[in-house]
């Protein structure tokens, strides 16, 4: 029933529908992407190469969006990059959420130096600007897209286990978890059947709409040249790939303006999407507001 | 409301609490960065332990003597104990000691987090003011649309699009942190170093010429780094204001009779005003943090840019000098920010 609610509120809401109707175009170029842009080698994520001359190609029957510096083919790297802005969105938001409830839900369920030792966890990464430790992580494990995920997943988890704990502390104090301790419940049992699921949404939510955050993260990593390797189909790297090429020409600044504005729309479409979902449930959901 | 005696105690332990923490965090920052370090081999590793680029050229010998390969806790202890006296080893990307390119390069990266800040401030009250005041007619949607923009642009997208209109096309503000005129000026016998901040430095001399050079190096990095804080700036302010508005002694300012202009601005305005502050220094501390992309766009010789230099080159004594240096200014600045909240706003001080 609550759900039903807050889904109707999202639908109801101009910019959240904006919001998720954007989404739902990259879901559906991410699912298509085989359909859409054919595969040519062995490597999905790999763009296709048209030669190795230098300079850009302006968008043309064969490149419809043109391509990068050495010929990689924009249409195809936008295309699979919306692919692997999920992909990497979705693996990382997934795995620090699960280190986070693992962690924070010790921390609120134990108590005790165990939740003071697990907390100062939290701070000692919290300590690092996130972009700083990520970018750092990122650089000492040797730039890829594997490692640029470690690192993603290492600066985001604290959060999360804060969130988690807070909520596990409330639900601790509730009636039906003294209910379960007095019927002789087990520790783990608890914890798992009792506490958790009855603490998780708030952060399933919150970590859920970070994934446009992290993949801008992640593609600042990229563009820096400390995320996925050289050729990677990612939106930061296609980014990246255009640094050369803003000035242009004297005759013609603007001549290569579709290096950096076909990914860049791409990125901030993505995020945009993400932010306007994210701002509908913030309002949602706070109290306060109404 | 006076703070009763046990509020005092309460607050004072907070406080004294969150200090304590501040050195067994930023040790934990330490663990944190030498553990990563330990993944690499000692040769990369030995540009800690040296002061001069001539030691690289004996590297097994600079690893046998600092014993680059014993147990890690040991390496760790014998580690801290160079960094407690400020000995950060060399800097291959900046070829100087850490300590040294510290110096030379944070000033710029701190001019241009001030001026950052100043812009995001003023600007951020100003529309957030304007926006409560026109709620939900076409200039507050319009400033909402805005702020969710600056929230979602990356930043290094906004940069390089900017750079390509400014720079390429019309040719106004150059990449870079003052144009090479300056350059002859500021190195040259005349220019005196007072501060390290080129656009007070250049005022002090009287060199009129560098300081509006410099000026116009700054602007875009510094609207750059601002587009996301403003945005957030804005929302905070138009709520802290639309939440003062509503209050009882704004209707009675009104009916006193007194202008519109003297309600907003003098009245409820300066009440909105209170988590403006914190805000700000809660921004101006991660402001520090995004100089990082910011400053390697425009290749601004801050501090920024050389931890990305230095992350890209793997040139590990200045990652973990660079890192330190950063979140210690981080865990500061939230302190500060944090303790500034509650003698700001006493109805927090008891939470």
């Amino acid at each position: 029933m609550y759900d039903k609610k807050i889904f109707k509120k999202i639908l109801n809401n101009k910019n959240s529908l904006a919001g998720l109707l954007i989404l739902l175009f990259f879901i559906f170029v991410a699912l298509l992407a085989p359909i859409l842009a054919p595969v040519k080698g062995n490597d999905a994520y790999k763009m296709p190469q048209a030669g190795y001359a230098v300079e850009p190609q302006a968008p043309s029957h064969a490149n419809i969006l043109g391509t990068t510096e050495n010929q990689y083919d924009l249409y195809y790297g936008v295309v699979w990059g919306t692919r692997m802005a999920f992909k990497v969105g979705i693996t990382v938001v997934f795995l620090a959420l699960i280190i986070g409830i693992l962690i924070g839900g010790a921390a609120g369920f134990l108590g005790g130096w165990i939740d003071e030792v697990l907390m100062r966890l939290t701070d000692v990464v919290f300590a690092v600007p996130s972009m700083v430790l990520a970018m750092v992580i990122a650089a000492m494990l040797g730039p890829d897209l594997k490692n640029m995920m470690i690192a993603l997943t290492v600066v985001a988890w604290p959060s999360y286990a804060r969130l988690i704990r807070g909520d596990v502390l409330s639900v601790k104090e509730r009636n039906f978890v003294v209910a379960a301790r007095a019927l002789g419940a087990g520790r783990r049992r608890i914890f798992f059947r009792h506490i958790l699921p009855n603490a998780i949404y708030p952060v399933i939510i919150v970590a859920s709409l970070d994934i446009g955050y992290i993949v801008l993260t992640a593609s600042s990593l990229s563009f820096l040249g400390l995320g996925s390797q050289l050729g990677t189909a990612d939106w930061g790297q296609l980014v990246a790939l255009s640094r050369n090429w803003i000035l242009g020409t004297h005759a013609d600044p603007f001549v290569y303006w579709y290096t950096i504005v076909v990914p860049g729309t791409a990125l901030l479409l993505f995020v945009l999407a993400w932010n306007m979902l994210g701002d509908a449930f913030r309002d949602i959901l706070d109290p306060r507001q109404h | 409301m006076p703070l009763r005696l046990k509020d005092k105690r309460i607050m004072f332990s907070y406080i004294s609490r969150r200090v304590a923490m501040m050195p067994l965090v930023m040790l934990g920052v330490t663990f944190l960065l030498f553990f990563l370090t330990q993944r690499l081999s000692p040769e990369m590793r030995a540009s800690l332990y040296i002061h001069d680029p001539r030691q690289m050229s004996s590297l097994q010998e600079v690893i046998k003597e600092h014993g680059l390969n014993d147990p890690m806790m040991v390496q760790y202890g014998r580690w801290l104990g160079r960094i407690a006296h400020g000995d950060f080893g060399y800097s291959e990307t900046a070829n100087m000691p850490v300590t040294d390119a510290i110096k030379a390069y944070l000033p710029a990266t701190i001019q241009l987090a001030v001026v950052s800040i100043i812009l995001v401030v003023f600007f951020g009250v100003w529309f957030g003011i304007m926006s409560a005041m026109y709620k939900d007619k076409f200039l507050d949607n319009f400033l909402r649309l805005v702020s969710l923009g600056g929230f979602s642009l990356p930043i290094f997208v906004l940069g390089l699009l900017l750079l390509m209109i400014f720079y390429g096309k019309l040719g106004w503000f150059p990449p870079g942190a003052y144009s090479f005129s300056s350059d002859v000026i500021i190195h040259g016998p005349s220019f005196t170093n007072y501060t390290g901040l080129l656009l007070i430095d250049s005022l002090l001399n009287l060199k009129f010429y560098v300081f509006f050079d410099v000026l116009r190096h700054l602007i875009l990095p510094a609207f750059t780094l601002c587009i996301g804080s403003f945005a957030l700036m804005v929302r905070v302010m138009r709520s802290s204001m639309l939440e003062e508005l509503g209050k009882d002694y704004v209707k009675s300012a009104y009916a006193r009779g007194l202008s519109d202009f003297a309600v907003v601005y003098k009245h409820a305005g300066r009440n909105a005003l209170i988590p403006i502050v914190t805000l700000a220094s809660i921004q101006f501390i991660r402001l520090l943090g995004g100089t990082v992309i910011v400053e390697a766009v425009f290749d601004y010789p801050g501090i920024g840019r050389w931890g990305v230099q230095c992350a890209q080159q793997l040139d590990i004594a200045g990652v973990m000098g660079f890192s330190l240096m950063v979140a210690a200014l981080f865990v500061v600045g939230n302190l500060v920010a944090d303790l500034l909240y509650g003698v700001l706003d006493p109805r927090i001080r008891l939470k």
